[in-house]
């Protein structure tokens, strides 16, 4: 099967096949990653423009990685902080980054919506790395591979996340893609930090994080941002690491062979204690190991790699 | 001046049928029987449809202040294009409309323009604040017609309450944006399983339906008269409906775009699909149609508010509320009588005999003796907008590409013409 798609904007746009496709070849290229040379000329002569317009040095550094172990050269622009204001609109500032003849553009970005327009105006690729509180599709795909890698298959897989699913891009992206290929998600949080509608979604909803922790197979905990105190969604730091942050107690209460999950990065002390992230059970590492597979996956596909080939 | 061979609809004057209009100086003269009258000019509108001339009781000319989006010169253009003759502008301009020498300005340029009759509504509050009564009784007196804090509701239900009063004393009816605005919050679009999914901050239908429930308690309290503006929802579409059934004195309006789109359309990204109130479900659009087919929603009217193209070419969460309406405000009346058979003649009557009446305002009416403001519309060419037909300063409307039924062919205002179709 060939890859069909120019662009990477939402994990809602994927089918399910799809999405067993990309982890199917970021295994591929998981393999590179642990060569001694860990280069290939699949991508020579192309352009990867990096265009983050919102700080994260993690997910830049994952995608530049990525693209030089493919051969192909990378532009990164950053312009932390800003968004389009007035007098430069969004489509002068793409033309501009179009006469660098990219190949692809990954872009992340603080507000929604930008990467699809990007990709409905442009010729080349474009991948989201991630826009406001809409998706972040290759975290998501590489927090899949984590899972299948872990566990062999997703089909049937019980995954809970905890947190801020209302403001997390993350979550959105995984649920998506989780219950499309059948795994069970049951997704933890205060009422407040729910996404309007989620019970649409396919997903259980528990108030209560110890009932779900000893059936879960993968526990993901989501950052905490302390702005979302000010805002009043939970009244401090202390209430909320006390009835849904990950701690020794909890751990133990996981069953055999679960495991922790988080996106980075780590609020350590309010979302999850130090002896969780850094424990037996945390694949913490792991995810960032394959992210830099599952984008290399991603590049090569979005421009024109053919499944079967290689 | 007679115009013969049209069918004349005139819900005012409960009239729907063939009849020759005579006007003279600048006033409808006498209905007549088809045929049975000559005069010297005859303006034939065989095949075509005669109506009063359309009257839109919330638009925004941004004049004076914001000329790069629009001036009254320009808005006066677009609307008589459109067979409205009388438009109420809202007094978010800057300065704000808030004292007597804004609302003689805004009278004099739109007199010199002369296209369109302009009727100025006067803030509540001074600068649109929410903190102090504005000069009401003096702005009366320079010629508002209404008072509105349109965008920025008054949050204080104490100062509500003096604004209603105060209103009063000066027989201003009061249109009100209603909005609890610490439920809006940052929101953009409706708030619901969409919003989520577009990773797009959701305003609740309860924003707007908090705030109507208040101020109908406080109409119902100081027996004052209010005007919902664009209501958006169902539930708030059932809390007038209530209010009416318990005699509490409220009316209601809603736009074209929130009877003819759903939130649906924002899956683009289209910030011409930015406004607020936001778009909402299908069942909110349909129980807005259905209130109009049983006259709870008294009026239909544009909340015109353009934008030019830089700031509306922003992120959906960035750009700002609001879309331009003049040029498709009939063809959206044409729309929801075709798609929804509702009786035309019912929805004129949310353009011309209801707005008058809310408004205490001379027109929307053809019977003798009337301001000759007419409208000459053929009902039946198909035609596609493109934006090459806006005559506004700006150009922000989701309509573009849409196909519509009927074309106004000739505007009159006071017996002389303001548009003819090219
Ligand atoms: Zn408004
Ligand atoms: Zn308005």
């Amino acid at each position: 099967m060939s890859w069909a798609h120019k662009d990477l904007i939402a994990i809602q746009d994927l089918s399910r096949d799809e999405i067993l496709t990309i982890l199917e070849a970021s295994t591929s290229f998981k393999e590179i990653s642990r060569r001694d040379i860990k280069k290939v000329p699949t991508l020579r002569g192309k352009t990867v423009v990096l265009l983050f317009y919102e700080a994260s040095t993690r997910t830049r550094l994952s995608f530049e990685l990525a693209a030089k172990r493919l051969s192909a050269d990378t532009v990164a622009l950053s312009a932390s902080g800003s968004s389009f204001q007035k007098g430069e609109t969004i489509m002068d500032a793409a033309l501009n980054v179009l006469a660098m003849a990219p190949d692809c553009i990954v872009i992340r970005y603080p507000h929604a919506g930008l990467p699809q327009k990007l990709a409905r105006e442009l010729p080349c690729s474009v991948i989201n790395a991630g826009d406001g509180t809409h998706e972040h599709p290759t975290q998501a795909l590489l927090d899949m591979y984590s899972m299948k890698e872990r566990f062999g298959s997703l089909e049937g897989l019980r995954v809970a996340i905890v947190g801020d699913i209302r403001h997390s891009r993350v979550a959105r992206s995984n649920v998506y893609g989780l219950t499309k290929v059948g795994a069970h998600v049951t997704v933890v949080a205060p009422d407040t930090l729910l996404p309007p509608g989620i019970r649409g979604w396919g997903v259980e909803v528990s108030r209560e994080l110890d009932p779900v922790l000893k059936d879960a197979d993968v526990v993901m905990m989501l950052r905490v941002q302390k702005e979302r105190i000010d805002e009043q969604f939970f009244p401090d730091e202390r209430e909320y690491a006390y009835f849904y942050g990950l701690n020794r107690r909890r751990v133990d209460l996981m069953k055999e062979g679960a495991v922790i999950m988080h996106p980075g990065p780590m609020n350590r002390g309010v979302e999850i204690t130090h002896d969780a992230a850094d424990g037996d059970r945390s694949i913490i590492l792991n995810q960032v190991e394959n992210g830099v597979a599952v984008r290399m996956a991603l590049l090569y596909l979005s421009m024109g790699g053919n499944v079967d080939a290689d | 001046m007679l115009i013969k061979g049209g069918r004349l609809i005139d819900p005012a004057d409960n009239r729907d049928g063939l009849f020759d209009l005579l006007v003279e100086d600048g006033r409808v003269r006498e209905v007549l029987d088809p045929g049975s009258a000559t005069a010297g000019e005859v303006v034939d509108a065989s095949g075509c449809w005669v109506l009063p001339g359309l009257i839109d009781m919330h638009a925004h000319l941004r004049d004076p202040g914001y000329e790069y989006k629009e001036d009254i010169e320009t808005a006066s253009r677009a609307a008589a294009a459109g067979g409205i003759t009388t438009v109420a502008c809202m007094a978010n301009t800057d300065p704000v409309n808030d004292n007597p020498s804004v609302t003689q300005y805004i009278l004099d340029k739109a007199s010199g323009v002369g296209l369109v009759r302009v009727l100025p509504v006067g803030a509540m509050t001074k600068g649109l604040k929410g903190k102090e009564l504005a000069e009401m009784g003096l702005m009366r007196r320079a010629g508002i017609v209404a008072v509105s804090d349109d965008g920025r509701p008054v949050l204080d239900a104490g100062l509500m309450r003096r604004a209603l009063e105060y209103a009063a004393t000066f027989s201003l009816p009061v249109i009100l944006h209603c909005e609890e605005t610490s439920l809006s919050a940052r929101g953009v679009m409706n708030e619901g399983e969409l919003s989520s999914r577009l990773g797009l901050a959701g305003i609740p239908a309860a924003a707007e339906e908090v705030m109507i429930s208040r101020d109908v308690l406080l109409s119902q309290y100081t027996g004052v008269p209010i005007h919902v503006t664009h209501i958006s929802t169902r539930g708030s579409l059932e809390i007038i409906r209530q209010a009416k059934q318990q005699g509490i004195p409220v009316t209601c309006d809603a736009t074209p775009h929130h009877l003819l789109l759903t939130e649906d359309a924002v899956r683009t990204y289209d910030t011409n699909c930015k406004m607020n109130p936001p778009l909402r479900h299908e069942e909110d659009r349909h129980a807005l149609i259905e209130g109009i087919r049983m006259s709870q929603v008294d009026c239909i009217a544009t909340d015109h508010a353009p934008h030019a193209r830089d700031e509306k070419d922003l992120d959906f969460d960035l750009a700002p509320f609001g879309i331009i309406g003049f040029q498709t405000l009939l063809p959206a009346l044409m729309k929801l009588h075709q798609d929804h058979d509702i009786d035309f003649s019912q929805l004129l009557a949310c353009v011309t005999r209801n707005p008058a009446r809310i408004l205490g305002i001379e027109g929307g009416t053809l019977a003798p003796g009337s301001r000759a403001d007419i409208v000459i519309f053929d009902p039946a060419p198909r035609w596609t907008l493109s934006e090459d037909m806006i005559l506004s300063r700006s150009r922000n409307t989701p309509f573009i590409g849409w196909t519509f039924t009927g074309k106004v062919v000739r505007t009159m205002l006071g017996g002389v013409t303001v548009y003819r179709a090219g």
